[in-house]
């Protein structure tokens, strides 16, 4: 069983937050612009400093290196980022099925990153992120850019995933609706702390 | 054969400068200013610098040469930071570009004294300070660029290389194309001036010495000599600059810390 467990975390101006997932669950994060939703996400990916105690399955974040556990605990930003020309340069393995499952072509490897919409790069981004196959899914407001059907391509694709792999998935948005479709805890943050709602 | 320059050779050079300067304030180009004050440090630096060594060169003590020497090094330390964009942390910024200098030209200098030109004694500051001074001058420009590149690029492109951390990749691995960058940007100008040496221009240093009456063939094997320690200095000069700034970049958990580096940032 995979279960993320955080402990009397403390981060900026926020804390103490203590708040459990479990395997295959997905819990939804709400609160007003400024809240600490995103800095929550980025301290539980350590990439921002924090304390407490932050673990999965007992073993906890500073047992690992950094860059392994970001590989466990994968942070999906609001807006993802490509350097290269094309698409294929960023991925280092490439896995036909998903590909398939996303809704791509074959040949997507090949295209330009320049050419893509920002339905196509936020799924592709995703796309990038599972092949790490983590155990956790940090998704920080992953649909705010995307039109109705493009949002409900990249839930199913997250349902899948964790019905597949029994991940953890930390969902953060503004769309009320959304947060009804695809979780089954909803907490707002207010003033530094979790309430759950 | 030696012509030495009179006061009046010298003023007739400066009647130049002089006139370019009242035609920039014609046209109100905005460089009057800058170009005059130049000008005047230029003259009475060199004049200084001209009497110390005439000084020195008379009575060769090892004292004068080390306190000569780190004095050059710490302005050139001083020069280096104040040519970057972004302002890098008070003291570390200097201990930073100094160490990077050293590196660069006192450690090559000595190395050279004492295995190639092999004076007497080896510290002689006839030979000592004008090769520590011409691999301080160029090496610098290299170190400065490729400093610059890489903490600029890296702050424009900051969200990029947590993406990239974001993906489990290591801060090395995050940065690396970054480095790849700046190494290019501070290589450039000495490997451009090695191709076009000869062809294009005429080194300065060899053009001197052939000046004062050196024969040529021995002029270009200085020549070729100094290139050469230029080449060597900026390099590791600029590969020390890297490792010491992306080294800072992050922290021991491979985050983008900013702010252990630059003056004015805070962490979010």
């Amino acid at each position: 069983m995979k279960n993320l467990l955080i402990k009397n975390l403390h981060y900026q101006h926020c804390g103490p937050i203590d708040i459990q997932i479990n395997s295959g669950e997905c819990v939804a994060i709400f609160g007003a612009s400024g809240s600490g939703k995103s800095l929550l996400l980025r301290a539980l990916a350590d990439l921002d400093e924090h304390t407490g105690d932050i673990s999965l399955d007992d073993i906890s974040m500073n047992q690992v290196s950094a860059p392994e556990w970001r590989q466990k605990v994968a942070l999906l930003p609001a807006e993802s980022q490509w350097w290269f020309d094309t698409l294929g340069e960023h991925f280092s393995e490439i896995d036909h099925q998903l590909i398939k499952q996303f809704g791509f072509p074959e040949n997507v490897m090949s295209w330009s990153v320049s050419r893509l919409s920002s339905g196509e790069k936020q799924r592709l981004a995703l796309l990038r992120l599972l092949l790490n196959k983590p155990d956790v899914l940090l998704l920080d407001e992953p649909t705010a850019n995307l039109d109705k059907n493009n949002t409900l391509l990249f839930e199913k694709v997250v349902e899948d995933y964790i019905q597949q792999h029994s991940a953890c998935v930390i969902w953060v948005s503004h769309d009320a609706h959304q947060l009804e479709r695809v979780s089954s805890v909803q907490y707002q943050i207010e003033h530094g702390q979790l309430h759950r709602h | 054969m030696f012509i030495p320059l009179t006061s009046l050779d010298l003023s007739l050079a400066a009647v130049l400068v002089i006139m370019l300067a009242l035609l920039s304030w014609r046209m109100q180009l905005n460089v009057t200013q800058q170009l005059i004050i130049a000008a005047i440090r230029t003259t009475v630096q060199l004049l200084l610098i001209g009497l110390v060594l005439k000084t020195i060169f008379t009575h060769v003590d090892i004292l004068w040469v080390a306190l000569i020497c780190l004095v050059m090094l710490s302005v050139a330390g001083w020069e280096i930071l104040s040519r970057q964009h972004r302002k890098l942390k008070g003291w570390w910024g200097f201990g930073v570009s100094t160490a990077s200098l050293f590196v660069s030209s006192f450690f090559i200098s000595i190395l050279a004294l004492i295995t190639i030109i092999q004076a007497d004694p080896w510290y002689h500051p006839q030979y000592a300070i004008p090769l520590l001074g011409m691999l301080l001058g160029n090496t610098m420009t290299g170190i400065a660029l490729g400093m610059d590149r890489l903490v600029q690029t890296a702050w424009q492109q900051g969200s990029i290389i947590e993406q990239r951390l974001m993906l489990g990749q290591t801060s090395v691995q995050a940065i690396n194309d970054i480095r790849k960058e700046s190494m290019r940007a501070g290589m450039i100008p000495i490997i451009n001036s090695m191709a076009a040496a000869g062809i294009v221009s005429l080194p300065g240093m060899m053009t001197g010495q052939i000046l004062a009456g050196a024969p040529p063939v021995e002029a270009v094997k200085y020549q070729i000599l100094i290139m050469f320690l230029i080449t060597a200095g900026t390099g590791f000069g600029v590969i020390s600059v890297l490792w010491f700034i992306s080294r800072r970049l992050f922290d021991d958990r491979h985050r983008l810390r900013f702010d252990q580096l630059l003056k004015t940032v805070k962490n979010k």
